[in-house]
């Protein structure tokens, strides 16, 4: 019976270490105690971290477990931003912005080029482990149109030499 | 808001209202239509739909006048508006073009057809034609549990359902996950909803996603008859519509009652009509003739009971007893209580889940709540003594909740059992029910301190050497403190043995504290039963009979009687004490079984059974915690040869030839009783009784003991037998046994095996789960279900097996 939905028991749980737990504790301390929620974001993203870059249900149960939420609720967020992964991702996650600005300067093509060269279409994985891509909104960076991201870098301005050269640079 | 009077304009016509509320609300009142979908006056706006569009005058000399969301503009003086104009129309079109893109349109075979928000407001607002030609959205539905059908394509994201949850249910069970195109509405990883309220979301989604499971495809919502009526199953009585076809019950809905139930309605009243043709029904009148049961008609079932019972009782030293359900209603109560007392009695009781009877005499006239349901808001303490309040009277839970909520209401509980209340609960008292009264003594001698007081005669021995607690200080200075504060006796305080001291030191802590306090009880009618004159010690009106006091439930049931008379009850289920009572009306010569439904265990111990109608197919009246005497007629006729309780009463008087029997009608039923009532003013505190205590108070031998509850579907025959209520998750605690960790050490149990545990000479198996919030030495097994109606009174000792 402990398993029900709104079980809003609070404590640790052993899916997250405790490496991971005092990052989050660090997080914690900058919000007042009963605002615990306010640190899901930043939770969700250190347990991503540690878990090889992606979010599992057990991982979500925990986070909210921890900061005595709704697991719906840690669910809603973990969802809606694009950058929490829900399936194992490649060691580089290539993330093309497919919005309004970026699409009407040709990302369709860029996403067509990536697949050209790695036979991946967003969503998937090259079979080696290597490149994950995905289609994201916006990512503020309209001015360099198509744009895309890898790790914490924005490439902007993409031209086919563009990929060619930055897929050359990841290893 | 602020009480700033200001003057706005809406399509011409001058509106004078408090400045800071939102357009949509102003709107509604002087019945200018604005269409919405996620606009709700229950809930928080979130302003996410943009189908309430309206154009508003610009502020500014030449600038253009925007379109604002009406249900998130709050109005100030001067402003003008236009919901009309051709700027807002086409809004709301545009609107209402992008709704419809994902939107199915299965109309025709959508349970929402017909009373869908989607499609009055697209008749209203949209184009007759669609311009989208490219491929829609599909969403998988979801598993909500037995109660809600899902149809997720449908789903417009309005987020009502997921903001019921948060602000009304108080359960955050349903959330919006995804972004953009890929939003859905789910549970989390599915699960099952819990919610006592939770089928309220049917009501309010606007579109045909969340409709009721019970209901699909069973009628279209245009064809059903409504009839208005009231919730059978706890002391609010919330107003409801019964919605019939071809004479059977399709569907129930909350019927708007602000001082009630507001717009809400409890799963448990929605869904109980799903019992109305369980196979359980008794269909006609039925005799035991020589151990064998025969069928017959009324007249046969009648002359023999009458012929039988007049023997009985013409000699005077036999005695006949008479118990029934707590939610009879007022009129069956006053009939068959008429009927003992016509024959010289007074044995008769509707408290039957009762231990401790040695103070009746100090009940008020009925159990009142002492505080209307809709001042329950502005309480700012409250104080819960054995009440799981969500689950026994979900409405009044949820107006504690909004309490808490709106006005910082502390709320604190002294209990036997931990609930999962929906609201933060200040000081939490959970310990072994022989200790409730140690522990009210405790807060007594603390605000007794407080007011620098001297303690009352017969409780200074008892309080003289205890010490306060850091919880009972506590609990003492809120109530202390509090310009409001409130004391509830839940439904579980009754069947403790010392419910009298109890009750006793509850009313010493409000008097000292200046509190008030008030009475939950099970069943929908306890207060017009009492009015009625169900009791031993009382007849109608709360008319005392000091020298002819009858025998109370407990009595009754445990010395055999020369016959009974069961209204609506199944005492194996029932009563506290389900294998004594077995027992009693096994060995009884005659018993007279009044009920809607038949089983096996019924037939061993009846004589007759006469099948009556369930409160669905009744007319009646049902008196609130509140005192609200609220009549209904029967939405549908009996089933099958049932009739109603009250006309089968009335012609049993006939047959005694008792006086003044000669009711037509259930009104007259109602007026007699009426004419001679009048209300009083309620102070629910009583004098303080010194010989109360002077064996002290209760201590606990350390023998492991059963603890109980009903849990919330399974208080009465008809909720029972819903079955959809039955697959919910509540009652997963249905075959359960709870204990802590350290006790079930001690009785070497262990979590998920299966147990026999034993009391007296019945026993029954369990599954064995760990809980820690099950106090020391405490078992807890509930009550009312299957697997107890073996076992004896709850709070006694249990012996347990692996
Ligand atoms: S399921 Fe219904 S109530 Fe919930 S968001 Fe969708 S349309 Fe609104
Ligand atoms: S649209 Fe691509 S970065 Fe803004
Ligand atoms: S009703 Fe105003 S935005 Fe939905």
């Amino acid at each position: 019976m402990s398993t029900q939905s709104t079980d809003l028991s609070e404590g640790k749980s052993d899916v997250l270490s405790e490496q991971t737990y005092a990052e989050i504790d660090q997080w914690l301390k900058k919000y007042p105690p009963e605002q615990k929620k306010s640190a899901v974001m930043a939770a969700l993203r250190i347990a991503q971290d540690e878990n090889k870059g992606y979010l599992t249900t057990d991982i979500i149960s925990a986070i909210a477990k921890y900061l005595a939420i709704p697991a719906i609720e840690v669910q809603e967020v973990a969802t809606f931003y694009s950058m929490y992964e829900h399936n194992p991702v490649g060691k580089h996650k290539i993330c093309v912005c497919t919005n309004i600005s970026c699409m009407l300067n040709g990302s369709e093509h860029i996403l067509d080029y990536i697949y050209e060269r790695l036979g991946i279409k967003p969503g998937e994985t090259t079979k080696d482990g290597k490149f994950t891509l995905k289609e994201v909104e916006c990512l503020g960076a309209c001015v360099g149109a198509p744009m895309l991201q890898v790790g914490k870098e924005y490439h902007e301005y993409l031209t086919p030499e563009k990929v060619d050269a930055l897929l050359s640079r990841l290893d | 808001m602020g009480d700033k009077k200001v003057t706005i304009e809406v399509n011409g016509q001058e509106i004078e209202t408090q400045a800071g509320r939102m357009l949509i609300e102003i709107a509604d009142e002087v019945g200018i239509p604005v269409p919405r979908f996620c606009y709700h006056k229950k809930l928080s706006v979130a302003a996410n739909c943009r189908m309430c569009l309206v154009e508003m005058q610009a502020m500014r000399e030449g600038m253009e006048n925007p379109v604002v969301p009406a249900c998130a503009t709050p109005i100030g003086d001067g402003m003008k508006f236009y919901t009309k104009s051709p700027k807002a129309i086409a809004a709301q079109k545009g609107v209402m073009e992008f709704l419809l893109i994902n939107h199915p349109l299965d109309c025709p075979i959508c349970d929402q057809g017909g009373e869908c928000e989607l499609q009055d407001i697209a008749i209203g607002y949209g184009e007759g034609y669609s311009q989208y030609t490219e491929a829609k959205r599909v969403v998988k539905n979801k598993d909500l549990g037995p109660l809600i059908a899902t149809d997720m394509t449908r789903c417009i994201h309005c987020t009502r359902c997921v903001r019921f949850g948060e602000e009304i249910a108080g359960t955050r069970e349903l959330g919006m996950i995804g972004r953009g195109e890929h939003t859905e509405i789910t549970t989390y990883l599915e699960h099952s909803i819990s919610s006592e309220m939770s089928a309220n979301v049917i009501d309010l989604c606007p579109v045909g996603a969340l409709t009721s499971k019970p209901f699909r495809y069973s009628a279209r919502s245009w064809e059903l008859n409504n009839v208005d009526a009231i919730a059978a199953h706890d002391c609010v009585g919330s107003n409801i519509i019964v919605q019939t076809l071809h004479n059977k019950v399709k569907r129930v809905l909350p019927r708007e009652n602000e001082a009630l139930n507001e717009v809400w309605l409890s799963d448990r009243d929605r869904f109980s009509y799903l019992s109305q043709t369980h196979t359980e029904r008794l269909e006609t009148p039925m005799i035991k003739k020589g151990g064998e049961w025969q069928c017959c008609d009324w007249n046969t079932a009648l002359t023999t009971l009458v012929a039988e019972l007049d023997i009985l009782v013409k000699d005077k030293k036999n005695t006949i007893g008479a118990l029934l359900s707590p939610s009879s209603t007022l009129e069956e109560g006053y009939l068959l209580q008429k009927i003992v007392r016509g024959m010289g009695q007074h044995n008769i009781d509707f408290r039957i889940r009762q231990q401790d009877f040695s103070q009746q005499t100090l009940d008020p006239l009925y159990p009142h709540l002492g505080v209307n349901i809709d001042d329950i808001s502005t309480l700012d303490a409250v104080m819960l003594i054995g009440s799981n309040i969500h689950k026994d009277q979900p409405i009044i839970g949820h107006r504690l909740r909004q309490a808490v909520l709106k006005n910082d209401t502390k709320v604190m509980a002294v209990s036997h059992r931990q609930y999962s209340f929906h609201f933060p609960v200040t000081e939490n008292i959970i310990v072994h029910p022989q200790r409730i009264a140690l522990q009210l003594a405790g807060i007594a001698k603390a605000l007794l301190t407080l007011n620098n007081a001297s303690a009352p005669t017969g409780l200074k021995e008892v309080i003289d050497d205890m010490l306060i607690t850091d919880i009972q200080q506590k609990m003492a200075e809120k109530l202390q403190a509090a310009k409001r504060g409130h004391l509830i006796l839940g439904n579980m305080i009754y069947g403790l043995e010392d419910y009298a001291q109890i009750r006793m030191l509850a009313s010493l802590i409000a008097s000292l504290s200046e509190c008030n306090i008030g009475y939950l009880t099970e069943g929908a009618n306890a207060a017009g039963l009492a009015i009625a004159g169900c009791l031993p010690h009382r007849k109608e009106v709360g008319k005392e009979n000091n020298q002819d006091v009858g025998l109370h439930a407990q009595e009754m049931l445990s010395k055999t009687l020369d016959a009974y008379i069961l209204l609506g009850i199944e005492p194996e289920l029932d009563t506290l004490n389900p294998q004594q009572a077995i027992n009693t009306l096994t060995a009884s010569s005659m018993v007279v079984v009044m009920n809607a439904f038949v089983t096996d265990t019924m037939k061993q111990y009846a004589n007759i059974l006469l099948p009556i109608s369930t409160p669905l197919e009744t007319s009646g009246t049902f008196v609130n915690t509140n005192g609200m005497w609220q009549s209904f007629t029967g939405a549908v006729s009996p089933y099958k040869e049932a009739r109603p309780a009250w006309k089968v009463l009335r012609v049993l008087g006939n047959l005694f030839e008792l006086d003044d029997f000669d009711y037509r009608s259930s009104e007259e039923v109602k007026e007699s009783i009426a004419s001679k009532y009048t209300a009083e003013k309620f102070d629910n505190r009583i004098i303080w009784q010194e010989h109360l205590f002077e064996n002290r108070i209760n201590n606990v031998n350390n023998e492991p003991i059963r603890i109980s509850d009903v849990p919330g579907y399974a208080i009465d025959a008809m909720v029972r037998r819903a079955d959809a209520l039955q697959d919910s998750l509540d009652m997963q605690i249905a075959d359960k046994v709870l204990m802590n960790e350290k006790l079930a050490q001690v009785l070497q149990c262990h979590a998920d095996n299966i147990v026999e545990v034993e009391q007296l000479e019945g026993s029954g198996k369990f599954i064995v789960a760990i809980d820690e919030s099950i106090p020391d030495d405490c078992i807890y097994i509930p009550s009312a279900v299957a697997a107890t109606t073996n076992l004896a009174a709850p709070f006694s000792t249990v012996s347990i097996k692996e």
